[in-house]
């Protein structure tokens, strides 16, 4: 069993406080991950410092994908080695309309990669099946990126954008936050299809119910920036009923 | 006092200095030190302008040498392209015109200022007037030279219903003034005041504008949006005055700014005076970097950072230049941005 994702005594700073401290974990390839933990316990820090996110200080440890030393590589050149990162608050930008912004994205990735861009009918062919999948109207996407999109429309977006760029690596920053119930099972059945033996997953999430559709392989608890627990989907259950008090000596 | 003065006369003390309100960032005379030689006379282009092949009439003014009158007929619809070249052999020199728009007609004014040259100091000046119920789009693409010294002036009369719409794309010059200053009568006249600037180096831009609204029912929409890299220095002064009487006006003014780099700089002057009742007046004016987050956010999807850049500052400029109405003109006005932030457009 090959290793996707492997994370060693990760130190992350902010601003020069320390948010990671000494945080390990490995995501072997084709398994999905699920972290909870309580809130600011560090783990949109953990997928910003994946991601490579300026201001985000790695003081000490690694992360590496399939063997390559990630945190040495821009942002940009981590995406195109396949890191995705579904952010817990995505980002609008006004005047580039959600089709021009992916079409960008996906050949700045290929052309990274030493790949052909795509033909404009080829992407239109594709962007059109995974929106119908995710039952997201086409003409929303000729609006500006996530403006005025409400914020379960901005999370199917991002789920669209993951399904569009096909990564390796997907971290998912409680993209079931702000989902009315129908639209958790669509994201979740979207991310299901997304499973694969060449693809990890790495699923941040406070809640139990998404974890009923999307069914972890492993579950690990992040507590004041650390990994302080690891298990498999009843650990999840566990943390439901007993809450996160029983981890507080084991982080101090 | 102005450039105008100065060139006519070479009298530098007619030269407006840092010490006049107006121009304290467009300072003149500590900057010309000694006025070039009158430029040579010349007549027509050898090179399309800009906007080559969207007119159905053309006007050339070389080294300030052209046809100075120009009218529409009532009634008529036209496009114009109107070229001010400063050639290559051009030092000082006044190019003057007057443009007539008669009542009911339409002009689309596609004006180029075109730098040959390199170290020339040139003014230009435009009277312009629009009758009774008539049409003036234009559009200016104000292509002067790094090491040129401009004064642009537009004096713009506008009469009871009429309808003015302007879009300034400039990427400045040594020292650069864009002004234009409108007379608008209220009475159902309605303006658009539009401005773009991208500037690097050492350049400089100063969009300077002047609206007095003398008459009741009158509607001025202004929105410039700059980005500022290098040395750059770009300067908004935008003025509206609502004259006691000019009562139901409704003017907007938004002034957005980018700055790039620790060494550009961007001053800005937005003013309403109001003097009059029942005045629906909002003006905005920011002036910031480019937003980390949405870079993050960018790159985050495999976007190279100057491209992200590009495509961010794009958009942001975009917004300006999407409010062109001509096709054409808004088509090489779309073209001049890519070419400005060197993306595809
Ligand atoms: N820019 C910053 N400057 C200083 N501290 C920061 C900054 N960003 C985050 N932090 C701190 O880092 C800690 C971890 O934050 P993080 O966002 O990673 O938590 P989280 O586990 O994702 O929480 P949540 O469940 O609420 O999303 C928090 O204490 C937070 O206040
Ligand atoms: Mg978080």
């Amino acid at each position: 069993m090959t290793t996707m994702l492997s994370i060693n005594n990760l130190h992350v700073s902010i601003d020069g406080k320390a948010i990671l401290d000494g945080l390990t974990l490995d995501v072997p390839v084709g398994e999905v991950h699920a972290v909870m933990g309580p809130n600011g316990a560090g783990k949109s820090t953990l997928s910003y410092a994946l991601a490579g996110r300026p201001g985000y200080e790695v003081t000490a440890g690694s992360a590496t994908l399939n063997g390559d030393d990630l945190l040495a590589l821009e942002p940009n050149e981590r995406a195109a080695r396949g890191v995705f990162l579904s952010f817990q608050y995505p980002i609008e930008i006004p005047g580039v309309p959600a089709l021009t912004f992916l079409r960008t994205a996906l050949n700045a990735q290929l052309k990274a990669r030493g790949e052909a861009e795509i033909t404009a009918p080829a992407f239109l062919k594709l962007v059109r099946a995974k929106a119908a999948g995710l039952k997201m109207d086409f003409d929303m996407l000729k609006r500006s990126l996530n403006v005025g999109f409400s914020g379960g429309e901005k999370k199917r977006m991002e789920i669209l954008q993951m399904a569009v760029l096909s990564p390796k690596l997907a971290i998912l920053d409680e993209t079931d936050s702000g989902l009315d119930i129908d639209a958790l099972r669509i994201v979740a059945e979207g991310v299901n299809a997304m499973r694969g033996p060449d693809r990890s997953m790495l699923v941040i999430t406070h809640y139990q119910r998404l974890l009923d559709h999307i069914r972890p392989d492993r579950v690990h608890v992040l507590a004041a920036g650390r990994i302080v627990a690891s298990g498999g989907p009843e650990l999840a259950h566990e943390l439901e009923r007993g809450g996160y008090d029983q981890y507080a000596k084991v982080a101090a | 006092m102005s450039l105008a003065r100065a060139i006519t006369t070479g009298d530098l003390t007619q030269l407006p200095s840092r010490r006049d309100e107006d121009w304290r960032w467009s300072d003149l005379r500590g900057l010309i030190r000694v006025l070039p030689a009158p430029s040579p006379a010349h007549i027509g282009a050898g090179t399309p302008g800009p906007f080559a092949g969207l007119a159905n009439r053309e006007v050339v003014i070389v080294n300030g040498y052209g046809p100075a009158a120009i009218k529409v007929a009532a009634g008529e619809t036209q496009t114009l392209a109107l070229r001010f070249i400063a050639a290559r052999d051009a030092g000082a020199h006044v190019a003057r015109a007057a443009i007539e728009v008669d009542a009911g007609a339409t002009l689309t004014l596609l004006e180029s200022y075109e730098g040959e040259g390199t170290d020339y100091v040139v003014e230009r000046d435009l009277a312009i007037s629009v009758a009774k119920g008539a049409r003036l789009e234009r559009v200016i693409i104000a292509g002067d030279d790094q090491d040129a010294v401009s004064v642009s002036r537009a004096d713009i009369d506008l009469s009871p219903g009429a309808t003015l719409a302007q879009t300034v794309l400039t990427h400045g010059g040594k020292r650069q003034r864009l002004e234009t200053h409108v007379a608008h009568p209220g009475a159902e006249a309605s303006v658009r005041l539009d401005g773009v600037y991208v500037l690097g180096a050492k350049r400089h831009a100063d969009l300077t504008t002047v609206v007095t609204h003398a008459g009741a029912n009158g509607v001025t929409d202004q929105l410039t949006k700059g980005v500022v890299n290098g040395q750059a220095r770009g300067v908004f002064q935008g003025r509206i005055v609502v004259s006691p009487g000019a009562d139901q006006t409704d003017a907007k003014m938004g002034h957005h700014a980018l700055v790039l780099s620790d060494r550009a700089e961007v001053d800005a002057k937005p003013e309403l005076e109001i003097y009059a009742d029942d005045v629906a007046c909002a003006h905005g004016n920011t002036v910031g970097a480019l937003d980390d987050e949405s870079l993050f956010y960018a790159r985050q999807r495999g976007i190279p950072e100057a491209e992200a850049r590009a495509m961010l500052i794009g958009a942001f400029l975009g917004e300006v230049v999407d409010r062109i109405e001509h096709d054409g003109a808004r088509g090489v006005a779309r073209a001049w941005l890519a070419e400005q932030l060197g993306t595809r457009p």
